[in-house]
């Protein structure tokens, strides 16, 4: 009976699901918090179970649309709003990642929340409504309603379950989040005021007859939104508190997939709608995000706190995922599309086997370890793949999103695409720099003398469940390396399509490398 | 019929090193001896048979495609081999020199609890190597280059417990890594100019550039590609993660930072010579850098101590040689050297390990001496490698360095001389290593008493190198010695090709002039050579005199000329400093205190402020009211 309906409604099923799941779980009283976690993993599971069986039997229809389902929902302002949800190239594997990596957070984090765990897993499966809603979402009401609602469970597990200076990086984060939105939620009114309609194709229709000044204001409030949640420098002060101070799981999922629903904006809205703006602003934002690569991996450079070094070193590879964008070139964009799903998979990684040593050390100051490796041969290992992941080593994922990015912007149109290029190459040499010097001062060399040090409180390697959960990992780092296609080939055409329609000022076709014989 | 078991070449030792790194512990030292030995031995037995299929193939190469790795909008890297005269005796001599090596490296690690972590590396090591040598494009090639970066920093840093060993791994990764900075901006440029990243065609549409293509652009092109160069092949600017790199074990050292990886920059000109004879001002910078080093190294090398660090330098001032032949437009000669260099350098260092391993870790040249009679099989093995790399007339160097030397003249005669002063320096320190090992008084006598020759496996490949090392220069026999120089006719399809023809002598230089340029530089090296010998093997006494005659000199050649003190002053300091300035000034003061927190600030000290006003006293309010009432009156009546 329930098969016909998840047919047909698939997309509400999955988007929606989560959330049923853990309403009911928060009116589990705390005695049972070790059931309550179950019944989350077990309903994250199972959203990832139905993902991965029906969402890749789907064909591709009408312009890489795989699912659609669209129904008139209220009028906002004189404006019909619909409830539009599809899947289709642009997010196909978003939608997937965030699907795979819930259930997987929750299991690397079993043990790490003390008190009311069952509470802040419901959060999770109500937070994996918003992204899944907010990836899905055509509409750009639906869309918006789904960003904010992202926020509220964030918010919670910062600043309930974070640490010591977590009401200040709760704060911070939701303001910063706020403030754009806010801006934004302005300009998404006005445009779709001047449409009549909140869907895109025609909101972008509607940009066209507008003067190119108010084009570049409305795109220019769009981006800043966007531009914090990725975050884009100077917006990306809010990101290290919030990472320091989430618990772990908070972390895997703020960097795994809450980052990319920035950058996923840029693609799905910002630059389809005002695509001549975007071309002229597009030298602007590549570079923010050269300034934003070095800067963040000098930054992590001098962390003395393992996850907050983590932590900056998302700006700098979420500045590469902005620096493709920017470039307005299909190898660019798609190295970006992959830059921003490697990302997901390898800081989610980091940040679970950070979370595995603090949880055994409770420390993560770098000072405090030394010799690891000689107390925890199968963690160094895992901590060692994705660390190779993370500073871009060929064969791993790392590799094949920045190599796309670079030879993208060296032939985008914007001018210094070139010096842009090479700038952002000394962020592959920094990240070298401060995960290997990191990786050296905690796991090789001789064990850290001070008989307190966190070292010495390492006295059990991996458990089954942990290695359970790093593998997976491992095995996607490899994957997308070795055969990034199957993870680029979705999006190729939509991605090409939509460079296509945007046109520069002067004419020239903004999706540059088309020039390219 | 290569197609079906060519990519075994690069995938076994792949799988090998996957076996000792998930099973190797429990298998134990047996199974990883023979997984390890046998995926390499597989490996060369298989290059060997695609060499002669290649040899017959037509235009002397093959070209095998497995798939996709990356195809997206023009970017399209396939997963492809070649096999042609550069890559497969490239590939032959990675995996001969190569098992050659992990054969010894059984004796030398045996007792090591580390066993199987080493071989997986080291297999690891091969397979990234092959993919460098056998890749058909750029970024195939880039695998293996920061593939067999990886290894070098992983067995580096193989002695993990300790201080040193880590730290010298992480300095020759970041050194190789600013290296492929080079490289990746190379091969943006190179996509750019020509819209395709395999090596072949990029070679096909360099013959037909038009003359208004961007010769700029290429140059910023080939100019980066050998930064890139520099890194991964120990030339200045970037050598000084090298001698540092002795910190790992000595196998290491011979297989990695003597004969193959450190090869590669050399390799990769190679593949591109066509692209790089296009832009001569790189070929000028190449043979300048090369020639610079292979002086400035083997001075350095005049006075270390450390008998793996004199052969260190010697190894970065050899491959200096190298580039100054590539520079000349001489890639056969370059290659050569290559090849001569791998034997007889291998040599050297598995002689060194052997002298080390028998004097139980001992690497101090001063704390050697007397072990002629001790080590025979490892004494006279090295007597030949030292002939060979001072170009001893008819030996494997003498070829390779006198072909580089002569091509060097003719390019220009202060090129020449350069070299020549770092052939002297070349002779006297490795006569000053072999007197200081082999000749005079036991210095330390517990050591010399417990000394040994060692265990076959050891010793077996030292005499199989010496016969390599021997046997090498007969493919680079000059025509004025009667020979062919039958290593350029082998490369021709490869890397010879248009304008430039190195090796047409006649043309360029007389034969008096070949013969004149080869006995100065075979009398200085003797001379130069019989000098080391003759003060060294009677002890350290002599040079602790000179020590106390010019301690100025003598304490800048021992310390490098303080280069690592200068990066460390003038490179690293500052960017730690501006690192840090960043951070403080940037997101701490200017980005949360000025532009987040102080705006806070201000909104709560407002909040405060007008929160004071709400006394809860009717008397205030009443006056408030009062006020207003005036304050609005007065506005509307004025």
């Amino acid at each position: 009976m329930i098969t016909p309906w998840m047919n047909s409604h698939l997309l509400t099923f999955l988007v929606f699901a989560p959330f049923v799941c853990g309403a009911i779980l928060l009116l589990f009283p705390q005695r049972q918090a070790a059931l309550a976690k179950l019944l989350a993993v077990m309903g994250a599971t199972a959203v990832l179970a139905v993902a991965a069986i029906k969402l890749f039997r789907l064909p591709a229809g009408e312009n890489g649309v795989l699912y659609l389902e669209r129904a008139y929902w209220f009028t906002a302002v004189g404006v019909p709003v619909e409830y539009h949800l599809a899947l289709d190239g642009l997010n196909f594997w978003l939608v997937i990642l965030t699907v795979f990596l819930v259930p997987l957070t929750m299991l690397g984090t079993w043990n790490s929340l003390s008190n009311r765990a069952g509470t802040a897993f419901a959060l999770f499966l109500m937070l994996e409504t918003g992204m899944l809603g907010a990836l899905v979402a055509q509409d750009l009401l639906l869309f918006y309603l789904f960003w904010e609602a992202m926020l509220l469970p964030m918010y919670f597990l910062i600043g309930v379950w974070g640490g010591s200076e977590r009401k200040y990086a709760a704060t911070k984060f939701m303001l910063f989040t706020l403030a754009g939105s806010l801006l934004w939620l302005v300009a998404l009114l006005y445009t779709a005021g001047a449409a009549g309609s909140f869907s895109p194709e025609v909101m972008a229709q509607a940009a066209t007859r507008m003067p190119v000044k108010v084009q570049n204001l409305l795109f220019v409030a769009f981006a800043l939104a966007f531009a914090i949640k990725v975050p884009l420098f100077p917006l990306h002060t809010w990101l290290p508190d919030a990472h320091t101070e989430a618990p772990t799981a908070g972390s895997v999922i703020l960097a795994g997939v809450l980052l990319k629903l920035g950058s996923y904006g840029f693609l799905r809205f910002a630059i389809p709608i005002f695509p001549g703006a975007a071309a002229h602003y597009a030298g602007h934002l590549a570079a923010l995000s050269t300034v934003a690569i070095v800067y963040g991996a000098l930054v992590a450079m001098m962390q003395t706190d393992i996850k907050k070094l983590v932590a900056y070193s998302s700006v700098s590879h979420m500045g590469f995922v902005m620096l493709g964008i920017a470039s307005m070139t299909v190898v660019g964009t798609q190295g970006a599309m992959l830059q921003m799903l490697n990302h997901g998979v390898s800081t989610g990684a980091l940040f679970l086997l950070v979370g595995m040593i603090y949880d055994r050390a409770h420390t993560r100051r770098i000072a405090d370890f030394g010799g690891v490796a000689l107390r925890m041969p199968v963690f160094t290992t895992f901590f060692l793949i994705v660390t190779l992941s993370s500073i871009g080593l060929p064969l791993t994922n790392g590799f094949a999103g920045e190599f796309l990015i670079l030879n993208g912007t060296w032939l985008s149109g914007f001018g210094w695409g070139r010096t842009a290029a090479c700038f952002a190459t000394l962020g592959v040499l920094l990240s070298a720099a401060y995960m290997l010097w990191m990786f050296k001062r905690v796991f090789w060399g001789p064990e850290n003398p001070d008989p307190e040090s966190g070292t010495h409180h390492l006295n059990e390697d991996l458990t089954p469940r942990e290695i359970a959960v790093m593998l997976p990992l491992v095995a996607l780092i490899f994957w997308m390396g070795i055969h990034p296609q199957t993870f680029l080939g979705h999006s190729e055409k939509q991605v090409a399509r939509a460079l296509q329609q945007a046109q520069a000022p002067e004419g020239r076709p903004a999706a540059f490398d088309s020039e390219v014989k | 019929m290569m197609h079906k078991t060519a990519w075994l070449i690069p995938v076994l030792p792949l799988l090998g090193s996957a076996f000792h790194g998930l099973l190797g512990r429990k298998a134990g030292k047996a199974a990883v001896t023979v997984v390890a030995l046998g995926t390499v031995l597989a490996s060369f037995a298989l290059s060997l048979l695609a060499f002669f299929a290649a040899k017959a193939a037509p235009g002397h190469r093959l070209d095998l495609v497995y798939g996709d790795w990356m195809a997206v909008g023009a970017l399209k890297v396939p997963f492809g081999l070649v096999f042609d005269p550069l890559s497969s005796v490239m590939a032959l001599v990675v995996s001969g020199i190569g098992a050659l090596i992990h054969l010894y490296s059984v004796g030398y690690m045996w007792e090591e609890e580390g066993y199987a972590r080493y071989f997986c590396y080291l297999n690891l090591f091969v397979f990234f190597m092959l993919t460098l040598v056998l890749g058909s494009s750029l970024p195939l090639l880039f695998v293996g280059w920061e593939g067999v970066g990886l290894c070098s920093y992983l067995l580096i840093g193989y002695y993990i417990e300790t201080d040193y060993a880590p730290a010298a791994g992480l300095k020759a990764f970041l050194f190789n890594r600013v290296g492929d900075l080079g490289m990746t901006m190379g091969m943006m440029a190179l996509f750019g100019a020509f819209g395709t990243l395999t090596v072949s065609e990029i070679l096909a549409k360099a013959g037909h550039l038009h003359p208004e293509t961007t010769f700029g652009l290429l140059t910023f092109a080939t100019l980066m590609m050998f930064l890139g160069a520099t890194g991964k092949s120990a030339q200045i600017p970037l050598y000084l993660w090298l001698p540092d790199a002795m910190a790992g074990p000595t196998p290491v050292s011979a297989l990695i930072h003597a004969a193959t990886m450190v090869t590669s920059g050399i390799y990769l000109i190679c593949r591109l010579a066509p692209v790089f004879v296009l832009t001569p001002t790189t070929l000028t910078v190449v043979a300048w850098t090369g020639a610079a080093t292979a002086l400035f190294a083997a001075t350095m090398g005049l006075f270390q101590r450390d008998i793996k660090k004199v052969l260190a330098y010697s190894t970065v001032s050899q491959l200096g040689y190298m580039f100054l032949g590539l520079g000349a437009a001489g890639f056969a000669a370059g290659f050569l050297h290559v090849f001569t260099h791998a034997w007889f350098k291998a040599l050297l260092f598995l002689g060194a390990g052997s002298v080390i391993h028998g004097l139980h870790h001992q690497q101090d040249l001063f704390r050697m001496g007397g072990l002629k009679a001790k080590m025979p099989v490892t004494f006279w093995t090295m007597v030949i490698a030292t002939l060979c790399i001072m170009g001893f007339p008819g030996t494997s160097g003498f070829f390779s360095k006198d072909e580089i030397l002569y091509l060097a003249f003719l390019k220009s005669p202060a090129l020449w001389a350069v070299g020549l002063a770092g052939a002297a320096c070349t002779a006297f320190y490795m006569w000053r290593l072999m007197g200081l090992a082999f000749w005079g008084e036991a210095r330390d006598h517990h050591a010399y008493d417990h000394a040994h020759e060692s265990p076959w496996t050891m010793t077996l490949p030292l005499a199989l190198l010496a016969v390599g090392a021997l046997a090498a220069g007969l493919l680079g026999i000059p025509k004025i010695w009667g020979g062919t120089f039958a290593i350029e006719h082998w490369l021709e399809p490869a890397v010879t090709f248009g304008q430039v023809h190195a090796g047409e002598h006649a043309e360029h230089g007389s034969h008096a002039l070949a013969w004149g340029l080869m006995g100065v530089s075979t009398t200085v090296a003797l001379l130069s050579g019989f000098l080391g010998w003759s003060i060294y093997r009677k002890g350290t006494a002599s040079e602790e005199a000179f020590a106390e005659r010019n301690p100025l000199l003598y304490k800048v050649l021992a310390n490098k000329y303080y280069v690592d003190e200068g990066v460390e002053a003038f490179i690293l300091a500052p960017t730690r400093w501006i690192a840090n300035l960043a951070w403080k000034l940037f997101d701490v003061i200017l980005i949360d205190g000025v532009g987040v927190n102080l705006p806070g600030a201000v909104t709560r000290i407002a909040g405060d402020f007008t929160a004071r006003t709400q006394t809860g006293r009717v008397r205030n309010y009443a006056l408030g009211m009062a006020f207003g009432t005036v304050l609005l009156l007065w506005l509307f009546l004025k």
